[in-house]
């Protein structure tokens, strides 16, 4: 297994910056998650460590080892693209074999690795299979023993399980973190989804407009979003200029109380939805329920959009079988616990 | 992803050096065989005394003869493509659209004229409409002497061009585009007019392009079927080399043509490129549907009449023909076809032998064509860095399309002027046939590979570089298993092209070693009976061959597969 190292790497497509001096290690047997929009750079990431693309400036190193001028296929990396790439004209063991045989290993140790390599991914005995004929998750499956079998110094994943259903993306990314962290893996990782990134990586590296934004365990991420940007990203959307006095802040909502060591001045606040809670009437911000949506995915709590008289609307959570229903006049109170105090914009 | 997306067209990329190596193969052959020859042949007719001759130019474009030919060869070529698309367009819908079985057989066997020897076409309207033909024996109508029989074998021929090119997207156009617009409240006829015409008229004027250019430059059917009063240019340039001697007016003439369709050439490349614009394509197996309604029906049944008169009968007729002797039905043509003397002294061999002959040029023609048409579809397909390279390739890309519409009778005679001295001594070569039909399968190999190789995914080839498999080795294991269906397809255009080469042929190929296309003509040039029917029973042999590469072609073809 390899560590990788990204040293100023900056990469320019017709006018456009792609990466803007990106810096970033993983060291080995580390599972990073690269997350961010559409367009924030990130599959240029994975394909400039590929070496599909050359960086304008900056060094990829692998183990050690400046990159640059060495092709793809001597890099000993492994990719998994985005919609699989399986090779339509063989069949499963044929695509899994693909990488072995490239290395000229010998045609027994192949058909071995390849039967040891179905199996572990969940399809023993697919060898004979044409590709055509499986389901979205075997490809998925096939795409992955393809990937593992020249055993990769780096394994690269490209939104890995993006076109695969909810219900099955939730199953086979738990599968993955175990397998990778099995077999000890270097894994760097792209995604638009931040389940996916959660439930993968180790660390997690938010992408903006070529720029890195923040990185971090998937916790220390999701508890003290860096920017607004990261904020709105992880999908909160209870945001609002403010200005830190003291231990609370003056917030177009009023007052709201932020946690001990909160800087002073302005800044802007984040409440999560589990911050805002239901209040008695005349104890804190009137509000009226404009909408009520069933979160669903295994969890009881409801999301509730409520609209104060003055500022912008809100969002909250609270416990399904205590959820008032839409036009009910309802107060809301704020939980410091809950508040971040993020930069100004 | 977007992003994603443009940059997967950049993909892995190719050194210069080796694409411009591989594009280096293409380039000498056709500077060799093609320029270099064209070149000398144009060169002695306007090069005399020393000095350039600019002033025969002008004497001859304002011969009024000459003026004649150019009118004859515009307005005919004009005819035939607009009686062509009339014709052919309810075919494009009925094999597009429509489900009906024999569809795939009955779309192979439309395809057969446009592979078919100019001399074959033109015998076969002969036997149709012309002296002692099926018409001229039933009514006493015959057609051979007017323009009439040159349009009809011209549409015969061209027929196969309006529904592959127009049908094959028509196929591929997503139907449920149209049901969009019907929910939206447009009538039928509007949803079609609205939605589906703008999606064709790109493909139709390409087809409509094609047509022209093939009948602009028409040679055997009209050398055939135009008798003394009726020349388009390129025969006109052959009767000028070959009877009158006149080099400096073929040479003008030459140039006209060249220039005439260069120009076509370049705006049939813009449409082509304008058709790449995103059209919802789906796959066209799913696309039809059986007839419903006795509109659909009758237009299925009228088309299938059509085409049973316009394209099988002459076929049919000319093997009756060749069938048919003084004393009934028999092989006696056939037979007589295997000795020498039999047609009076015109051949030092047996007719028979032509059918080795043939078969043998067009073997060796054939391998030449995918040596030298595979690696420029290939240097064409590779993305590399743009620039000086890259408009070096697009112009390559239109160079290897001049063989198709340049005078193939220039072509041959090019090679007896220019390759007649040492160090490219070929003149008494077998080679020298093979090399000269090679011209004209080359356009056919890189029409036919290049779309299949543009539509492998990038980053299939990218994945295999990511499991390790080096440029050549990503070729040969990701590229190659997906175009090996249109290569067979690519040789087997050439192979037949190659076949029913004529008109380079007929100056170049030894009197003693004639092709099939070649000895049709000496036997039809002569008079008597037994010829005739010799040259029916000929063309009958010449006809099947192709018609069974075609038939072999259609087993391993699919609707991806190449542009014609």
């Amino acid at each position: 297994m390899a560590s990788l190292r990204l040293d100023g790497v900056t990469v320019g497509y017709g006018g456009r910056t792609a990466l803007d001096a990106v810096d970033l290690d993983v060291a080995e047997h580390e599972i990073v998650c690269v997350l961010g929009p559409s367009g924030s750079g990130k599959s240029t990431l994975l394909r400039t460590v590929a070496g599909l693309t050359e960086p304008d400036s900056g060094r990829v190193l692998l183990a050690g080892r400046d990159q640059r001028g060495v092709p793809p296929h001597r890099r000993g990396v492994g990719l998994m693209f985005q919609d699989h790439q399986l090779f339509p004209t063989r069949d499963v063991g044929g695509n899994v074999a693909f990488g072995p045989r490239m290395r000229g290993e010998p045609r027994g140790e192949v058909q071995g690795r390849v039967a040891e390599l179905l199996e572990m991914v969940g399809l023993p005995g697919a060898q004979k299979r044409p590709v055509s004929a499986l389901s979205g998750g075997e490809q998925q499956r096939v795409a992955l023993a393809r990937a593992l079998a020249p055993s990769p110094g780096l394994l690269m994943l490209d939104e890995p399980l993006g076109q695969l259903d909810r219900s099955l993306r939730e199953r086979l990314v738990v599968e993955l973190r175990q397998l990778f962290r099995r077999l000890g893996t270097t894994v760097l990782a792209v995604t638009h989804d931040q389940g996916e990134a959660f439930a993968l990586a180790d660390r997690v590296v938010v992408m903006e407009a070529g720029r890195i934004a923040q990185t971090g365990s998937p916790v220390d991420v999701w508890l003290s979003p860096a920017s607004e940007f990261v904020a709105r990203f992880l999908g909160f959307t209870n945001l609002a200029a403010a200005v830190v006095r003291g231990r609370s802040a003056d917030t177009p909502w009023g007052a709201v109380p932020v946690p001990p060591g909160a800087p002073q001045g302005p800044c802007t606040v984040l409440v999560r939805p589990a911050g805002v809670r239901l209040a008695d009437p005349g104890e804190g911000l009137p509000c009226t329920v404009t909408a009520r949506t069933l979160r669903g995915g295994g969890s009881s709590e409801i999301s509730l959009l409520l609209a104060p008289e003055d500022g912008p609307e809100l969002e909250a959570s609270c416990p399904l079988h205590t959820a008032p229903g839409p036009g009910t006049t309802v107060s809301a109170a704020f939980d410091a616990a809950e508040v971040v105090v993020l930069p100004a914009r | 992803m977007d992003l994603g997306r443009r940059e997967v067209r950049t993909g892995i990329r190719a050194g210069t050096a080796a694409r411009l190596a591989l594009a280096a193969v293409p380039a000498v052959f056709l500077a060799l065989f093609f320029a270099y020859p064209v070149a000398a042949i144009t060169a002695r007719g306007l090069y005399d005394g020393g000095r350039w001759r600019p002033e025969r130019i002008a004497a001859v474009l304002t011969d009024p003869d000459i003026a004649g030919v150019v009118w004859f060869t515009l307005w005919q070529a004009a005819a035939s493509t607009v009686l062509t698309l009339l014709l052919a367009l309810p075919g494009a819908y009925v094999m597009a659209r429509l489900d009906f079985p024999g569809r795939r057989m009955l779309r192979a066997a439309v395809t057969v004229p446009f592979v078919l020897p100019t001399v074959v076409v033109g015998s076969a309207f002969l036997a149709l409409l012309g002296r002692g033909g099926l018409l001229d024996q039933w009514w006493g109508v015959r057609l051979d002497t007017g323009v009439a029989a040159i349009l009809l074998a011209h549409v015969f021929f061209n027929y196969a061009v309006v529904v592959r090119i127009v049908g094959g997207l028509w196929a591929q156009l997503d139907p449920r585009q149209e049901e969009a617009a019907r929910v939206l409240g447009a009538s039928r006829w509007t949803a079609w007019r609205t939605v589906t015409l703008p999606a064709l008229v790109p493909s139709v004027a390409a087809a409509a392009l094609m047509v022209f250019l093939f009948t602009f430059t028409s040679f055997g059917v009209v050398q055939i079927l135009g008798g003394p009063r009726y020349a388009t240019l390129e025969v006109e340039i052959y009767r000028q080399t070959a009877q009158l001697l006149d080099l400096p007016t073929a040479a003008v003439l030459t140039l006209l043509q060249f220039a005439a369709v260069a120009a076509l050439m370049a705006f049939h490349s813009r449409l082509l490129r304008r058709r790449r614009t995103a059209l919802g394509l789906v796959d066209a197996a799913g696309s039809a549907r059986r007839p419903r309604g006795a509109g659909q029906r009758a237009l299925l049944a009228g088309v299938l009449l059509q085409i049973a008169v316009l394209l099988l009968a002459p076929l049919a007729v000319l093997a009756e023909r060749s069938l048919s002797g003084p004393d009934g039905y028999g092989l006696h043509h056939y037979r007589a076809l295997g000795s020498a003397d039999a047609a009076g002294g015109t051949f030092t061999v047996a007719p028979l032998e032509a059918v080795g002959n043939s078969l043998a040029y067009a073997a060796t023609a054939t391998a030449v064509a995918l040596a030298v048409g595979v690696p420029a579809a290939v240097a064409l397909t590779l993305r590399g860095p743009e620039g000086r390279a890259g408009r070096l390739l697009r112009g390559l890309d239109a160079l290897l399309m001049l063989p198709l519409g340049t005078s193939a009778v220039t072509v041959g005679f090019g090679f007896l002027i220019a390759l007649d001295a040492p160090p490219l001594d070929l003149r008494s070569s077998w080679i020298l046939v093979p090399l000269a039909q090679a011209l004209v399968g080359i356009p056919f190999v890189v029409r036919t590979l290049l779309p299949v190789l543009r539509a492998v995914d990038a980053r299939l080839r990218e994945a295999a570089a990511m499991l390790g498999a080096s440029p050549p080795r990503v070729w040969r294991e990701v590229d190659l298993p997906l175009v090996r269906r249109a290569l067979l397809v690519a040789a087997g255009f050439a192979f037949a092209v190659s076949l029913g080469e004529f008109g380079a042929t007929v100056f170049i190929a030894r009197a003693d070693a004639p092709t099939l296309p070649v000895a049709v003509a000496r036997l039809l040039g002569r008079a008597g009976e037994a010829s005739y029917g010799q040259a029916m029973a000929l063309s009958t042999i010449l006809m099947l061959l192709c018609a069974a590469t075609l038939l072999a072609l259609e087993g391993v073809r699919t609707d991806r597969s190449g542009e014609l």
